[in-house]
């Protein structure tokens, strides 16, 4: 069986697929349907109910926005977030890991034994600093998230280098006088596409996971502008008169989050890619 | 043994001093001051402010001030909270953070363990599918959304326990938190142990223990239980961070008095001493537990020996 027939005879990983475009597509076409933007006060319907026969579809929050399009511009937030700074990181990993790993010796041993040191560390603090002494603005967002998100992609790729550097392709490149960048950049990395696809599905994720958590802690995105994780801090504080402004962007965070990680297992297993 | 622990241990203080220098000199190297208000000080009061705290000093002067007196156990005192020294702040405030984050990973341990070993017994059946399928939702979801959405329905519907707030020696205020914040960590034990236990499960010496007619009960757990452990006693540290984390965010919402607000809080207001008190908190606990690893590993695994 081929991998694409793999994944199909998962049916998880299908209905997640599934779910992710949806999800994606709403963010991006529902604004469209929405007769309601993400900053217009509606003092009429200040918190209310959802309701699919009234004028916000999702409710209100406490100064009368429109849920549905706070929500869906989070969700459109969190995905280029996502995507961007898994972009920045899968790059930094992808290099410094087939350069550790094809080099070798001493060199791949303190390349390594720097992430060891780094992943030790809560990074949690490295991006509260670089927010707190850069400011904050979603450019910086993607560069420090995908600063720190390549440590394990870099600890994979250089596994996987590993073994491809003992393969005959190499040697014959090695025996033809291509010099090591062009060997790294032309024939290992091009091979190293299956677990990158993998982790990258997986880095995406926690990379959502990571900017929602800064946004929750005020250290990601401001308002007027909105990402799911200032939507459920402000919605946390609100459960007990107005559950809805909690609910709609919690579950938008969990639906996302769960499906690109299921989506991700899948991969893995369809494309059999050993951890580590 | 003992002299490889001490050795760690000694290895320990040189990185514990790179990070408390880094962030001295980062969060120094911020615009503002912890004396930035909406309304500028006069500059005189501000000039006053400044050199009462040594503020004025060039950045490595204030940075030696800083080492000597930590040296001395002094953190020095808060700039924001007002009469209050950094060590009296962490002294308040540390306890619960403790508590909440060590029951946490208890009952990570507790069931992670567990759970993973009877997926891995029930093997491609769908309890093994169940609980895997409940580990991605625990590894997918963060305590950030799992805690209001457990207050939600146990607090505002159902009325068992409180949504948020503290009362000292309250047990039933900590409930959730300690739920939300051990989910992750649970799940992803649960997925190593089922791994780890899947591979050990295949070899030899299993197959052996059960041609000899043990029964599954002791062939888990003296046999197969102690190498299976040995990838979740990787994962320990990183636990730890994780729930350290979780508790940043955990505290906030549950209205918990410990000393997670103080890290956001204190880099926002540029409260240099407290934000270093929480760098140095969390890394010793960081630094420590790694050592702990080390421990457990030699415990779980005879054949590593502490040479070199």
């Amino acid at each position: 069986m081929s991998a694409a027939q793999r994944l199909g005879s998962n049916t998880g990983a299908v209905c997640a697929l599934a779910i992710i475009v949806a999800l994606i597509a709403l963010a991006l076409v529902g604004p469209w349907f929405n007769p309601n933007n993400i900053e217009s006060l509606d003092w009429a319907h200040v918190a209310a109910e959802p309701g699919l026969m009234g004028a916000h579809w999702f409710g209100t929050d406490r100064l009368g926005r429109d849920l549905f399009a706070r929500t869906l511009e989070g969700t459109r937030v969190s995905l280029a977030v996502g995507l961007a700074a898994s972009a920045i990181s899968l790059c930094v990993g992808i290099s410094y890991g087939a350069v550790a790993g094809y080099v070798g010796g001493r060199t791949d041993h303190l390349m390594m034994r720097f992430i060891e040191v780094l992943s030790g560390l809560p990074l949690i603090f490295f991006v509260i600093f670089l927010t707190v002494i850069f400011g904050r603005n979603l450019y910086l967002l993607f560069l420090t998230i995908g600063a720190v998100g390549w440590l394990t992609m870099a600890r994979i790729v250089r596994g996987q280098t590993l073994s491809i550097r003992q393969r005959e392709f190499i040697e014959a490149a090695v025996a033809t006088g291509a010099s090591s960048t062009r060997i790294i950049f032309k024939h290992v990395i091009p091979n190293l596409l299956g677990p990158v696809i993998v982790y990258a599905t997986l880095t995406v994720p926690q990379i959502i996971l990571f900017e929602s958590f800064l946004s929750f802690l005020g250290l990601g995105v401001q308002e007027p502008h909105s990402s799911l994780g200032t939507l459920i801090a402000v919605g946390a504080g609100e459960m007990e008169a107005a559950p809805w402004i909690l609910v709609v962007p919690g579950s938008f965070l969990a639906l996302l989050l769960l499906s690109l990680n299921i989506l991700g297992d899948g991969l893995r297993d369809a494309l059999d890619v050993k951890e580590r | 043994m003992t002299r490889y622990f001490f050795k760690r241990l000694a290895g320990a203080i040189p990185t514990l001093f790179v990070i408390i220098t880094a962030a001295f000199f980062l969060i120094r190297a911020a615009p503002g001051g912890p004396f930035d208000q909406e309304q500028a000080l006069p500059p005189e009061i501000l000039a006053n402010l400044q050199s009462a705290y040594g503020l004025d000093l060039p950045v490595w002067a204030q940075y030696g001030r800083y080492i000597r007196a930590l040296a001395h156990g002094d953190f020095g005192p808060s700039f924001k909270y007002k009469d209050f020294t950094v060590t009296e702040l962490i002294e308040q405030g540390f306890p619960v953070t403790l508590q909440i984050g060590t029951v946490a990973l208890i009952l990570a341990l507790a069931f992670g363990i567990p759970l993973g070993t009877f997926a891995a017994l029930h093997h491609n059946s769908a309890a093994d599918y169940a609980t895997m399928s409940l580990a991605v939702v625990g590894i997918a979801i963060p305590s950030f959304v799992v805690l209001p959405f457990l207050g939600l329905f146990f607090g505002v519907y159902l009325h068992w326990l409180p949504v948020a707030g503290w009362e000292p020696g309250s047990i039933r205020h900590l409930v959730l938190p300690v739920i939300a914040l051990c989910l992750p960590p649970l799940s992803i034990i649960a997925r190593m142990t089922r791994g780890s236990m899947l591979e050990v499960l295949r070899t030899h010496f299993i197959r052996t223990a059960f041609a000899k007619g043990l029964p599954l009960h002791v062939v888990i757990l003296r046999h197969a239980l102690r190498p299976a452990l040995l990838p979740v006693a990787g994962y320990l540290a990183p636990a730890v961070a994780s729930i350290m984390t979780g508790s940043l965010v955990v505290e906030s919402i549950a209205g918990l008095p410990g000393i997670g607000r103080y890290l956001v809080q204190g880099a926002l207001n540029r409260d240099y001493t407290l934000v270093m008190g929480m760098v140095i908190i969390y890394s010793a606990l960081l630094i420590a537990m790694g050592l702990v690893v080390d421990l457990i590993y030699a415990w779980l695994d005879p054949r590593i020996r502490f040479g070199r």
